[in-house]
């Protein structure tokens, strides 16, 4: 975590939870150990490496079928599929 | 170009290509060695190693290895760790490269910067090579190409794979490169990234792009206006359903003509065949075992064409990565991962490419489920038994408006294939995988790209291909194996019954059949099952052999099957089909893909379980309702 410091957490939503339309900003890419199958760390480096950094300007333009899930994230010049599940550790203001 | 070679300069040298996904790595590969193999627009398409030569404009001489996409040296998936092997110089038989091409795609020009960061650590010369910049230009993106190479401290020159010109400015630099003599490799300066360096290396990406790029005011592309549609939540998943529906319309109604009309090749062929030799030994081994065996299995070309035709092309449009995106809930369910989609559709084809797409799954134990169910899904070799049977057993009359009972039997095939795939990975995830949190989906959704005619064409050819080699080798063979056993020993003199009664083939299917009595098969269906271990389309031609017909029409071997069988040994016939593990080459690659042969035994004994318990069940309730 780069610069993700407390107060800015306090004005932000999950990506997990966020809807349809939903514009912002990374505020901090931050896995939670046990939540998903791989390793936290793993999983921060993999965000990373889709795009997902402190700063990116996001917004979610798709929902899956079915429970709204998958989402699909514009960041940057790319677009990707993820399960709310693995969106929950973003966080974005 | 001056005349002098540098030292060594008369050396092959070797160039690997590497790149993220979708970054046209595989499109510039064919532009540089002209050997055009397919593009594919699935992230991480190109799973098997592809090697090529070409020589520049300049003389020089390159072996181009294209490797797999990846978004970073760090290995994830089996795909990745080659290509991390290949480049660290570690891979047991491919020589040290002399020279890395990072292609990067000019509308997206993050990953492939990054990587090419990454890529520096190694110790090899680094060439960037931004691809598709004509899209690029099309949209308005303008890329300072001098301005990149100095803030990346790299050489960068900028490419159209899919045009001749456009390779004009990478032919020049690589001779220019390779007139002065590439670098020595250099020390390895690469470890394992931490989060932390990826997010440096991605802001050092980003710096580069804000130094280097100007993008246009509003990027409102073709791609984000068809996802409206194609992604929709209620749209997607119907035009989803569609397609599959079109699909399998086109795989039946539209193969027709084109099968009657090699049927009718095949019978003349025997027709002559039977004009030109006597009666004798010669010419029922050539028109009741090789023509009628290889005949009977030939006329499915045209079904297995179009069905990979729609697989290429929504490959290659991009449409995949999409119905990944609508299925992963679905799939969620089921234990599966959403990128499963792909491999299990390419099983409609053939199990053995969906196995080895499987390669895209990063996590082992979902790449291994789905590797275990493909050959549950309808292939293509089942199709000729299936249409053998329903031909011979299901009246063609219409159900309702239009639809005919034979093709809702055929779709309930079908549908039985999914639902059990689906059945059997339920079942695995809530005996083995009970407290397992699924992996994450992580799914690149590229850009649509119109397909390519001549990649497509180029696909379609070599699994037609495949196809035929294997009608003219392994059925072939297996042709003529059987007609040897039914046809030796001859019968004694004076003997009463059919000739076949008294061969090695009875005496096979006679041992068989009491494992088999219980599903309603008789000796002669043991014989063409024990054929059909080889491959599954070879039953037809067993049965075709052992009830010694000679036509290699469809119609009139199941006119001889109407008449020796009962409705209820067919349906059981069909549904041990539907499950039954009859093709030794999946299992050979199950055991390939998964490194241990005790997949292949898994597979073999619940698919020969499935296979049976679902045939006794089905002729046990056919019997009773009176088939």
């Amino acid at each position: 975590m780069e610069y993700g410091t407390l107060d800015a957490l306090v004005s932000t939503t999950t990506l997990g939870a966020a809807r349809k339309g939903f514009r912002g900003t990374v505020v901090s890419v931050l896995p939670i150990e046990g939540v998903g199958r791989l390793p936290a760390d793993e999983m921060e480096r993999r965000l990373v490496e889709m795009g997902f950094i402190e700063g990116a300007e996001i917004e979610i333009i798709h929902e899956g079928p079915i429970r709204r899930d998958p989402i699909a994230v514009r960041v940057g010049s790319a677009t990707v599929a993820l399960r709310r599940r693995d969106a929950l550790a973003i966080l974005a203001e | 170009m001056p005349d002098t070679m540098p030292t060594g300069g008369d050396r092959t040298a070797r160039v690997a290509l590497i790149g993220a996904p979708n970054s046209g790595k595989t499109s510039l590969f064919n532009a540089l060695t002209g050997s055009n193999q397919r593009v594919g627009n699935y992230s991480g398409v190109t799973v098997e190693r592809k090697e090529g030569t070409a020589t520049t404009p300049g003389g020089h001489r390159l072996s181009i290895i294209d490797l797999p996409g990846t978004h970073s040296l760090r290995a994830r998936s089996p795909d990745e760790e080659v290509t991390r092997d290949i480049v660290l110089g570690a891979y047991p038989d491919v020589p040290a490269t002399d020279l890395l091409l990072v292609v990067a795609d000019a509308t997206h020009l993050r990953p492939g910067l990054r990587l090419a960061q990454e890529l520096k650590r190694v110790g090899i010369p680094v060439l960037l090579v931004v691809n598709m910049i004509d899209i690029a230009a099309a949209r308005g993106i303008e890329i300072d190409l001098d301005r990149m190479s100095a803030e990346l401290g790299l050489p960068v020159v900028a490419s159209t794979a899919v045009r001749k010109a456009g390779m004009a400015a990478l032919h020049a630099r690589l001779d220019r490169m390779l007139d002065e003599g590439l670098a020595p490799r250099g020390a390895l300066e690469w470890t394992h990234p931490t989060a932390t360096d990826l997010r440096a290396a991605l802001r050092e990406a980003d710096r580069v792009i804000a130094a280097s790029v100007r993008l246009p005011a509003a990027p409102r592309t073709a791609t984000s206006v068809i996802d409206t549609v194609v992604l929709h939540p209620v749209a997607g998943p119907i035009i989803l359903l569609g397609l599959m529906f079109a699909m399998f319309q086109a795989v039946f109604a539209g193969a027709a003509p084109i099968m009657d009309l090699i049927a009718a090749g095949f019978e003349s062929l025997a027709a002559v065949v039977e004009a030109t030799l006597p009666a004798g030994l010669l010419r029922s081994l050539l028109v009741e075992g090789a023509l009628a065996g290889v005949g009977a299995v030939m006329i499915f070309l045209p079904q297995i064409v179009i069905l990979f035709l729609f697989i290429l092309l929504l490959e290659d449009l991009g449409y995949m990565a999409r119905a990944a995106f609508l299925m992963d809930n679905l799939m969620g369910h089921a234990g599966l991962h959403g990128r499963a989609f792909i491999p299990l559709l390419s099983s409609f084809a053939c199990a053995i490419p969906g196995i080895m797409a499987a390669r895209v799954i990063d996590d082992r134990r979902d790449r291994l489920v789905t590797i275990l169910i493909a050959p549950l899904m309808t292939c293509s070799a089942r199709i000729p038994v299936y249409t053998l049977l329903i031909g011979a057993f299901i009246p063609a009359r219409d159900v309702i408006g239009g639809i005919g009972l034979q093709g809702l039997v055929m779709f309930g095939l079908f549908a039985a294939g999914v639902v059990s795939a689906l059945t059997v990975a339920l079942a695995v995830r809530l005996v083995f995988r009970r407290h397992e949190i699924p992996a994450p989906l992580m799914l690149d959704l590229p850009d649509y790209k119109l397909p390519r005619l001549s990649g497509v064409l180029l696909g379609l050819w070599q699994r037609a291909w495949t196809f035929l080699r294997r009608a003219g080798t392994i059925i072939f063979a297996a042709s003529v194996v059987i007609w040897v056993l039914s046809s030796f020993p001859l019968p004694p003199e004076g003997a009463t019954g059919p000739a076949i009664d008294y061969s090695f083939a009875a005496a096979i299917g006679h041992l068989v059949e009491p494992l088999l009595r219980p599903l309603g098969f008789n000796w002669e269906i043991a014989v063409a099952l024990v054929a059909g271990l080889a491959a599954r389309e070879v039953t037809v031609a067993g049965l075709a052999t052992v009830y010694a017909v000679s036509s290699p029409g469809a119609a009139a071997l199941g006119t001889a099957l109407a008449a020796e069988w009962s409705l209820a040994t067919a349906l059981a016939l069909l549904a041990w089909f539907i499950f039954a593990p009859q093709c030794l080459s999946t299992l050979v690659v199950i055991r390939r893909e998964t490194g241990r042969a005790r997949w292949m035994w898994v597979t073999v004994v619940y698919m020969f379980t499935l296979a049976w318990l679902a045939a006794f069940a089905t002729y046990r309730i056919a019997t009773l309702l009176g088939g």
